[in-house]
């Protein structure tokens, strides 16, 4: 006689708790038990309260940015504390914030149990990558606090390596954090391949799992190139040995070169993983099996690949030739049609769905939007005679925040909504949900529209002070980021509270047909009570509502 | 069987878990690789620009010294994979006494290394605005010393931690710990010392001999 997980709803007779008394959060008590803990789920927890502290910083930093841009002139701060506020928004938000959040807290969580393992691979190894993330934010904390940096994120030499600022533990931290990274995506890729529980086969993986991996393949190959290049920067400013100093014969463009080979891969690495969470969410809200799941799969790999053929679009006004400047345009163009295939599938994976429209689903509404405004400036800008005279501007800067930071936050807020039962067998007040996404999605949308339209007008980038004539559309978009930021709040405050006071949401509240649904909420430490095997694909409704009404059976079977 | 008590909680069985570390090694090692290839991306650049002191700078170099190096190293590999070959067969304590032969080699390396770094410096042949070495005036010379300095000094920071690795794992062979069908350890280690050794035969023939 097994406590059997096998279909959606349970069959009547088994009796499934609405809230599992023995799981991951209650089997070990005590702080050390957190600590020291190996538990997937438990570091994924970790790494969500890390990596939403690192937020709340970084839109501290951003917002301080905000009010300083409200005036024309000097509003609250000096001219260098604002080089030094946009680096550390710019370092906090990118390697300890976006690079770490999905794949960190929810990667971690999700990728044993929707392979139907018990654990991933290298369960020690996991938790040394959450203290390397630890470590490396306290480095560049420590680096922030006694003087921050003012060179931007990008670090580009000849000035990072002259600037009297705290630039070496700032990118000693990203060092260490570029490790963390690194071990996080080997541990996936190694779980995908050797820990697929029975039945699982690769075209039986879920998206997210897919996408996942994608984005790891690019952590492995791109990171340490990123590693390798900030210690010569570091090694570069304390001693002066000239590896990019143009007096001595050192080439700063080489400097560019190492630099973008990782860090516009890192964009996808930011990307993919929000591409990831809105696969599985979409499945559900729409209640449909994903349209042209092959399509989506192979297309986050095939952005993994060419990503790593575009790093020189950032590089049209360094000197680069016009065929090499055109060659890397088109390259960058070709990530376009990768995530139109995705952006095609996702909607027609919505026609003739039974939609809800919950707040997850706003997010993936969100999302897509984001995703496709802010691709097609980027194919604008991958075109070279454009991107001249957009280079450098505002037109940038809200380009990529649509994109990257649009589509990551979407997708961590969809995922966060999404899996929130899951993770803590609770639901919040899907109302207030609804309005804060609103505010959001509003919020996102008044600060960075006025921005592509302040880089349009010629506004450049990472100034302190401007013309007047740019000052209205300066006061829109802090206005926008006070929405957002209040947007925030409202989340911070309901999440809080349902984790004490929220209903209890069973096993499976959005009836959905992810892999990660089958277990008990929140879910047993070894994640199955038993052994999973794969009887159907993810996301399978064709059979729904009756629990092998179809004939096929339970969907899950649990091996005896 | 009693390598059963090596299989961790998530693991079916052993043979699983051994294709999951091997993979993952194989991966730190394609990381290990790229961190590398930075720097050899540089002195790719560095050549292509200066050829000519590239070149001549390298003739300072000790060939000689390189070559008996490159030969301790490449020895220290053939002991490393010898001891994985009898810790699989059982042979623990004669695996044991391998990797203390690899420890011996690489101490040789380090030395000899060593021994050249200090003629370099007291010569003068220094990084970057360090270089005082007084006949050699081509743009380009620091630069060589630069790269030359920071490839073998990451390379060697590599041969210490090889060094910390396979010394615990012949604490633990003359412990017996791989007689008894799980010998996953000596083999990861044997794989990183191989990149060790790799990594040096790529820097060899740059550095010291065109």
């Amino acid at each position: 006689m097994s406590q059997s997980l096998a279909s959606t709803p349970p069959p009547p007779g088994e009796l499934v708790p609405a809230y599992n008394t023995r799981n991951y959060l209650n089997a070990e008590s005590g702080i050390l038990s957190w600590l020291l803990t190996r538990d997937h789920k438990r570091i994924g927890i970790m790494y969500l309260v890390a990596t939403t502290v690192s937020f709340f910083l970084g839109g501290v930093f951003a917002m301080l940015i905000r009010i300083e841009l409200l005036t024309p002139g000097p509003t609250i701060m000096s001219a260098m504390t604002y080089n030094r506020m946009f680096t550390l928004h710019g370092v906090v938000m990118i390697f300890l914030f976006m690079i770490p959040a999905i794949p960190g807290a929810f990667g971690n969580f999700f990728i044993p149990i929707m392979v139907g393992a018990k654990d991933v691979a290298f369960p020690k190894l996991n938790l040394l990558s959450f203290y390397l993330y630890l470590l490396g934010a306290a480095i560049a904390l420590y680096g922030m606090i006694h003087g921050g940096a003012d060179t931007g994120w990008t670090f580009y030499t000849p000035y990072s390596t002259t600037t009297v600022t705290k630039v070496v533990p700032i990118l000693l931290g990203a060092f260490v954090l570029g490790f963390s990274s690194i071990l996080t995506g080997l541990n996936f890729i190694v779980t995908a391949h050797t820990l697929r529980a029975p039945g699982l086969t690769w075209m039986r993986m879920p998206l997210f799992v897919w996408s996942i991996y994608a984005t790891s393949i690019i952590q492995i190959l791109a990171t340490p190139v990123l590693g390798i290049t900030l210690l010569l920067v570091a090694v570069e400013h304390a001693f002066g040995f000239g590896v990019f100093d143009p007096a001595r014969g050192g080439d700063p463009i080489l400097f560019q070169h190492l630099f973008w080979f990782y860090s516009h891969p890192a964009v996808y690495i930011m990307v993919l993983p929000g591409m990831a969470v809105i696969s599985e969410v979409i499945q559900t809200a729409a209640r449909q099996t994903i349209f042209g799941y092959r399509a989506v799969a192979f297309s986050s790999l095939g952005i993994a690949f060419v990503g790593f053929f575009t790093w020189g679009h950032h590089l049209f006004t360094s000197g680069q030739s016009t065929l090499d400047a055109g060659i890397f345009g088109v390259l960058s163009m070709f990530v376009g049609i990768f995530t139109a295939i995705k952006v095609f599938n996702w909607t027609a994976t919505l026609y003739k769905g039974a939609v809800k429209f919950t707040t997850p689903f706003a997010y993936v509404c969100g999302f897509l939007f984001f995703l496709v405004f802010g691709g097609l400036t980027g194919i604008a800008l991958a075109t070279v005679s454009l991107d001249v005279h957009w280079q450098d501007t505002y037109f940038i800067v809200a380009h990529f925040h649509f994109i990257m930071v649009g589509g990551t936050i979407m997708a961590w807020l969809a995922g966060l909504h999404y899996w929130w039962p899951k993770l803590f067998g609770r639901t919040y007040s899907d109302a207030w949900g609804l309005v804060s996404a609103t505010f959001i999605i509003l919020g996102f949308n008044a600060t960075f529209i006025p921005q592509f339209l302040l880089g349009n007008y010629g506004m450049p980038r990472r100034y302190y002070s401007y013309p007047e004539r740019f000052w209205a559309l300066n006061v829109a978009s802090t206005a926008g980021a006070s929405l957002l930021a209040f947007g925030f709040l409202i989340i911070l405050v309901y999440l809080l509270i349902s984790l004490k006071h929220g209903r209890l949401s069973g096993p499976n509240p959005w009836n959905s047909r992810g892999y990660e649904w089958e277990t008990l909420s929140p879910p047993p430490v070894e994640n199955f009570l038993e052994n999973p095997v794969f009887r159907r694909a993810p996301h399978d409704y064709t059979a729904d509502g009756s629990g092998g009404a179809s004939g096929d059976g339970p969907e899950v079977k649990h091996a005896v | 069987m009693q390598s059963e008590g090596y299989v961790a909680h998530h693991f079916p069985n052993l043979a699983q878990q051994e294709h999951a570390a091997r993979l993952g090694m194989w991966l730190f090692l394609t990381t290990e690789i790229l961190l590398f290839t930075g720097l050899f991306t540089a002195y790719a650049v560095y050549r292509f620009l200066f050829p000519e002191a590239f070149a001549e700078a390298s003739h300072l170099l000790s060939a000689p010294l390189g070559t008996v190096n490159t030969v301790v190293l490449i020895t220290s590999s053939l002991t490393v994979a010898l001891a994985y070959h009898f810790a699989r067969h059982g042979a623990g304590r004669t695996a044991g006494l391998l990797l203390l032969a690899t420890l011996a080699f690489a101490a040789a390396f380090l030395v000899i290394k060593g021994f050249e770094w200090t003629h370099d410096i007291h010569e003068g042949l220094l990084p970057g605005r360090y270089f005082i070495y007084p006949e050699f005036h081509a743009v380009g010379g620091p630069m060589f010393f630069t790269l030359y300095f920071l490839m073998t000094g990451l390379h060697g920071i590599h041969v210490v931690i090889g060094m910390a690795v396979l010394a615990v794992i012949a604490v633990q062979c003359f412990r017996g710990a791989y007689d008894h069908g799980y010998t996953t350890p000596v083999e990861l280690g044997g794989m990183y010392w191989h990149l060790v050794d790799l990594v040096w035969i790529f820097l060899y023939p740059l550095l010291y001999l065109i």
